[in-house]
């Protein structure tokens, strides 16, 4: 995969416009996932894959081969969402899973479970579970989220998680930790009621 | 025995390096590998956080969205193109006239046959450089008016960077060939295209009304276009010679 982003970044350079669809075609699942791993949102997710993909075609003469195309790309969609979560929370706006009359009633994510679909128990139970994920990040500071996401569903190292942020390594290291202690806070108990 | 740490748990569930000796200690403490257990328990439920499904097209449709919206792709993509050919065909362009110069001076009587020759050369890089700037200065005479309240120029930016270095090179070997008409050209059209270069990427719709102006004002778009027909037509024209490129 390396290889061929590798090989279609050479092509978008040399001018072969259409060699950028690919990276799209390959990348724009993974990147909406990330972004609602970050926003919690989908229309914000659609966004940001959009923008991601904007500012990495308009940026791409700066991209070096140093780090690799779907790496460079995350960054870019973190940062991206991280602005916009930043510019929602100004404006008093909320997300999916957090705490607002609508989403008690009846939080989205709860209606997605994965098939195939367990008995009634299990699904109210894993439905708990989704729901305090939820709304357990977006109780995070947005810092904590990004480091926290990029670390536990992108498998990025601690490296290009500072890189990503602009921390220095300690810094994004603490930030996990401090995602994974409130997780682990808000998670434990419901968590061992189910073992 | 010193017991691990949460800090520690975490990076040995993230198999980060830092982890090392973690899972000696598991192995022999009861405590610390429950704690780790449990750690396990919460961050594995984690993965339980479902993404909605996308529909079977979405990068069809991603594609759609992304590709109407890049930033005028012709000259973009021509620009990726050109960066690393530019100044290379300048450099080219410089070698041979020097080589043709020394040959001069090494043989009098060759001076015609070989003036000749380093005219043709430049004939063809300098009518390519122009092509180039020609493309720059259309699309942003062109532009439409910024939908966002300002116009990303970045890409010509950087076009005009590279052809900036082009253009210099050309411009030297022009006046030492004593072609006093292509330096003039030249040298107007550089200050063109520093200005685009030094010009802000995110153009407001008065600043590039105001470059505009300044390409108008110069002429020199209309002087470029007039140039590389001039070239094109010596270029056609296999032993036409003259004072001039």
């Amino acid at each position: 995969m390396e290889d061929s982003d590798s090989l279609a970044v050479a092509r978008v350079k040399a001018g072969d416009g259409d060699a950028y669809r690919q990276l799209v075609d390959r990348h724009s699942r993974s990147v909406f996932r990330l972004a609602y791993r970050m926003t919690g949102n989908e229309q914000d997710s659609e966004d940001v894959v959009q923008e991601t993909f904007l500012r990495a075609y308009k940026q791409l003469h700066r991209y070096e081969a140093r780090s690799s195309f779907s790496t460079w790309l995350y960054r870019i969609a973190a940062n991206y969402s991280l602005d916009l979560v930043r510019r929602r929370k100004r404006h008093g706006e909320v997300a999916l899973g957090e705490s607002s009359p609508a989403n008690e009633e009846m939080p989205e994510m709860i209606h997605a479970l994965p098939s195939p679909a367990p008995g009634p128990d299990r699904l109210l139970f894993s439905g708990k579970v989704q729901e305090c994920v939820a709304s357990t990040l977006n109780e995070l500071s947005q810092q904590e989220r990004t480091a926290f996401v990029l670390r536990h569903f992108e498998g990025q190292s601690i490296e290009e998680i500072s890189a990503a942020l602009g921390l220095s390594g300690n810094a994004a290291k603490h930030s996990i930790f401090r995602a994974v202690q409130k997780l682990r806070r808000a998670l434990e108990p419901l968590v061992n009621q189910a073992s | 025995m010193n017991h691990l740490n949460e800090e520690q748990l975490v990076l040995y569930y993230y198999g980060e390096r830092e982890s090392a000796g973690v899972e000696e200690h598991l192995d022999v403490c009861d405590s610390c590998r429950d704690t780790y257990h449990a750690l396990q328990r919460v961050l594995n439920s984690v993965d339980s956080l479902p993404v909605p499904d996308r529909p079977a097209d979405y990068e069809a449709q991603v594609w759609r969205a992304v590709e109407r919206q890049l930033p005028r792709r012709r000259v973009a993509m021509k620009w990726f193109a050109w960066k690393p050919l530019a100044t290379a065909a300048a450099m080219a362009v410089l070698v041979v006239a020097a080589f043709l110069a020394g040959r001069n001076w090494r043989k009098p009587g060759s001076q015609i046959a070989d003036a000749q020759v380093r005219e043709r050369v430049l004939l063809v890089a300098v009518g390519d450089h122009l092509e180039r700037s020609q493309m720059v200065l259309v699309e942003l005479a062109n532009a439409g008016a910024p939908e966002h309240g300002s116009l990303d120029i970045s890409f010509e930016q950087h076009a005009a960077e590279d052809l900036l270095e082009s253009n210099r090179l050309y411009r030297q070997t022009a006046a030492s060939a004593g072609d006093t008409a292509t330096a003039s050209l030249l040298d107007e059209l550089e200050r063109v295209l520093l200005q685009i270069a030094h010009s802000p990427s995110a153009m407001s719709e008065k600043q590039l009304e105001e470059l505009r102006k300044e390409i108008e004002d110069r002429g020199i778009l209309l002087k470029v276009k007039v140039f590389g027909t001039q070239v094109e037509q010596r270029q056609a024209a296999p032993q036409a010679g003259g004072a001039s490129l």
